[in-house]
């Protein structure tokens, strides 16, 4: 089975324990500013959004790569940064509409979400499971469940 | 390690900016933040220094835990002499900058000397350059933040700013971080602008790689993080009400101080709790709670963010103030309701935006109002001196009045600026001034919990909950239950949390985690994360050790054990209503017994053999 990274915002509180946990599995060492998730505070809205690479099917940023250095992970379903052939074009940081591909200067790649090779440690880090790593098939699964159990048939149904 | 072993020196009358290595040994004995600034401090400040002179100095520092994936481990503190207390001033605040400093690669920045012209510290990484702050100086907080990203164009530099009461001399002026998150007591952001230092914006894009044992450190992390999850308070009440929780409870136990602590209890007390802030108003159907929030690293997400009533009158036509910002936590709330008056929580929540907004400690602000209140009442003050506001207890109209004036310090404002103790003693009445050392109270009744008197009468900063909450045992019985109408026992708990406390502050970690958290919980993680062997034994010895050094500082600055009482009011005037009525504070039977087991004289020094024990000869 396929599994994907569900984000609920509703549910973030802006901790940065998945920046955190990000960059230690990444980069060996705590440092939010290298994260491949990053947490978007909207002060006057009173609203915190993590947001990540989505690992979209037919990936711009893999496709657009000129030296193949973004793999397919048939296990995971992630595009995955090879190290050892990206040359830092920034090819993919352009081609990407939703900005989740990033140069790191340090190193001279590029940086992006894995999904830790099936194990997300974001997931694992976040305290109130606003970050979830779910069934990729069935990502609306709980919000079609939040809503079934408002109709007359599921009203009884304890939420 | 887990220290970056560089402290950053800015001398403001210079104008330069230095690399030093940190003292490790010192390090070693006074652990970091709290402790280890306040060691810096002592070391290079004349305790007798006058607080604004260019010779006192002013500290940021973080903790060893600062900037880690410890729960919490987020926070920074600013140690300097305050200029409300003449006492050593410590102000811990959470939000982001804490962690950004730690991640530019500094364990703190030592400020010194004045500067001719106002300017903020520019700050990324290893480059610190301090530049002309004229277009922000005279603004407020939220605009000198927003110049500040517009004029570096980076979104992701972290900021804290002094507001316009610093600028006009408010001797209880708070540096605010990040929008709403402030060091907020004793007038340390009165130091800072007396210094002509705007801002610090700060951009950290280094990390923190140095822990000593990274395996075990994230195995000792993710258990604390377990026990906070699995603790009511900390993953229930807190992210739940915040630390309004209290509001009801407190007010329940007759603890909660009320019109300048002439009562106990407050009748409007539900209408501006944290159960309260979640109730749909008429106006729009929303609640006055957004959502909670967490600071850097934190699992409990105490922090309240809120909106105000369009509708309601304070913000009528100021559509700045629709939006989002931070919230009422329960002292705030306590000053700016229950202690004047008021339960109106728009008006509460109006204020406490303007405190973020400016800078300035809203526990002092509305202790400060309270007591001009009654003296309003007694026709001491007058409408001449409010420009012909009725300044009466239980008015909102007055409540933004008041908060308004004190932005700026004009007209009444300053008067309000001056803090409950010299406002009292100008017009008059010193005893009306709910205060000790200077600083005005927080929200616990000492006659209700009776150990709270002891810690208010002790605590280093002046009258304050954050030295040694023993609420936490008296009220919620964390680590266990005590009668808070007993003093029998308090002496010993009192010490027991200030020592921890000192630890605590001193390591990077928020306070609020010892509702779930004692130092068995804490060490593991200091131990994995710092050289040295941490064992909670340790972290409570260099409490002791950071509280006595403290100490020594105020002695040297001129205080004696004279200064360690309350009010005649708390000490004469029975409760009048609840379960402590006809209770008075009973500090007599709590302090002798208190100075013995700290190891001082009778009159509140520490002994030679105490100085000897903790290395502090």
């Amino acid at each position: 089975m396929q599994m994907s990274l569900l984000i609920d915002a509703g549910k973030c509180t802006g901790c940065v324990q998945c920046e955190l946990a990000c960059s230690l599995e990444n980069e060996g060492i705590f440092n939010p500013a290298k994260s491949r998730i990053r947490i978007f505070t909207f002060h006057y809205e009173g609203r915190f959004v993590p947001y990540t690479c989505t690992q979209c099917a037919e990936a711009w940023c893999m496709q657009a790569c000129p030296v193949d250095a973004i793999a397919y992970d048939a296990a995971t379903g992630a595009k995955v940064i090879l190290e050892a052939a990206c040359v830092g074009c920034k090819v993919c940081t352009i081609a990407c509409p939703f900005g989740t591909v990033n140069y790191n200067s340090d190193t001279g790649k590029v940086i992006k979400c894995d999904l830790c090779g099936g194990d997300p440690e974001c997931a694992k880090a976040c305290p109130t499971e606003a970050i979830t790593y779910v069934d990729a098939d069935q990502t609306g699964y709980e919000r079609m469940r939040a809503w079934a159990v408002k109709t007359d048939a599921g009203s009884t149904a304890i939420a | 390690m887990s220290w970056t072993g560089n402290i950053l020196r800015v001398n403001l009358t210079k104008g330069t900016c230095k690399a030093e290595t940190l003292n490790n040994d010192w390090a070693q004995d006074y652990l970091g933040q709290r402790g280890l600034a306040t060691k810096y401090l002592v070391e290079e400040v004349d305790a007798k220094v006058d607080a604004l002179a260019p010779e006192n100095k002013m500290i940021m520092a973080t903790g060893p835990l600062t900037g880690t994936m410890a729960s919490t481990g987020g926070r920074y503190s600013v140690i300097t002499k305050s200029p409300l207390t003449n006492c050593v001033a410590c102000s811990n605040s959470g939000g982001f900058i804490g962690a950004e400093i730690k991640n530019a690669g500094w364990d703190m920045i030592i400020f010194e000397g004045k500067s001719k012209k106002p300017v903020y510290l520019y700050l990324v990484n290893d480059k610190a350059e301090l530049l002309p702050a004229d277009d922000i100086w005279g603004t407020t907080v939220w605009h000198t933040d927003e110049w500040l990203h517009k004029q570096h164009q980076d979104p992701m530099l972290r900021i804290a700013a002094v507001g316009r009461s610093a600028e006009a001399g408010c001797l209880y002026a708070a540096i605010v971080n990040d929008m709403h998150r402030a060091a907020g007591r004793s007038g340390v952001g009165t130091v800072m602008a007396s210094k002509n230092l705007k801002a610090i914006a700060v951009r950290g894009t280094k990390g923190i790689g140095n822990i000593k044992d990274p395996a075990r450190f994230m195995a000792a992390v993710n258990a604390g993080k377990k026990v906070l999850a699995d603790n009511a308070v900390t993953s229930q009440g807190l992210p739940t009400y915040g630390t309004q929780v209290l509001m009801n409870v407190i007010n329940e136990m007759g603890a909660l101080p009320a019109n300048n602590m002439q009562d106990v209890q407050f009748e409007g007390a539900q209408n501006v709790s944290g159960e309260a802030m979640h109730e749909p108003r008429k106006s729009d159907g929303k609640p006055n709670l957004t959502t909670n929030a967490g600071c850097f690293g934190c699992t409990i997400a105490c922090g309240r963010i809120s909106t105000i009533d369009k509708g309601h009158f304070s913000v009528e036509n100021k559509p700045e103030y629709w939006g989002n910002s931070g919230g009422l936590e329960y002292e705030a709330a306590w000053a700016l309701g229950p202690d004047t008056g008021v339960d109106d929580i728009d008006a509460l929540t109006y204020a406490n935006f303007l405190c973020n907004e400016d800078g300035f400690d809203p526990i002092s602000f509305g202790s400060t109002l309270a007591a001009a209140m009654e003296l309003f009442g007694m026709g001491v003050i007058t409408t001449k001196e409010t420009n012909g506001m009725e300044l009466k207890f239980g008015s909102a109209d007055a409540l933004v009045w008041a908060v308004e004036k004190m932005t700026t310090g004009e007209g009444f404002g300053k008067d309000l600026g001056l803090g409950s103790k010299r406002l009292c003693e100008k017009y008059g009445h010193p005893e009306l001034s709910m205060t000790v050392k200077g600083q005005e109270f927080p929200a616990y009744d000492p006659r209700g919990i009776q150990g709270m008197g002891l810690a208010y009468a002790t605590s280093n900063r002046g009258a304050c909950h954050l030295r040694g909450y023993t609420v936490a045992s008296e009220v919620l019985g964390i680590p266990e239950k005590t009668d808070p109408l007993v003093t029998e026992g308090k002496a010993g708990l009192v010490k027991a949390f200030q020592d921890a406390t000192a630890a605590v502050d001193s390591s990077g970690l928020c306070l609020f985690t010892t509702f779930a958290w004692s130092l068995e919980d804490i060490a593991p993680q200091v131990d994995a994360a710092c050289e040295g062997d941490w064992s909670a034994e340790r972290l409570a010895e260099a409490g002791e050790r950071i509280w006595n050094m403290e100490r020594d500082f105020n002695l040297r600055a001129g205080l004696t054990g004279a200064d360690d009482t309350l009010p005649k009011r708390l000490l004469k005037d029975a409760a009048k209503t609840g379960p402590a009525k006809g209770r008075v504070n009973d500090l007599d039977k709590m302090l002798p017994e208190y100075y013995e087991q700290r190891g001082w004289s009778n009159d509140g020094v520490p002994t030679p053999a105490t100085r000897q024990r903790l290395g502090l000869a």
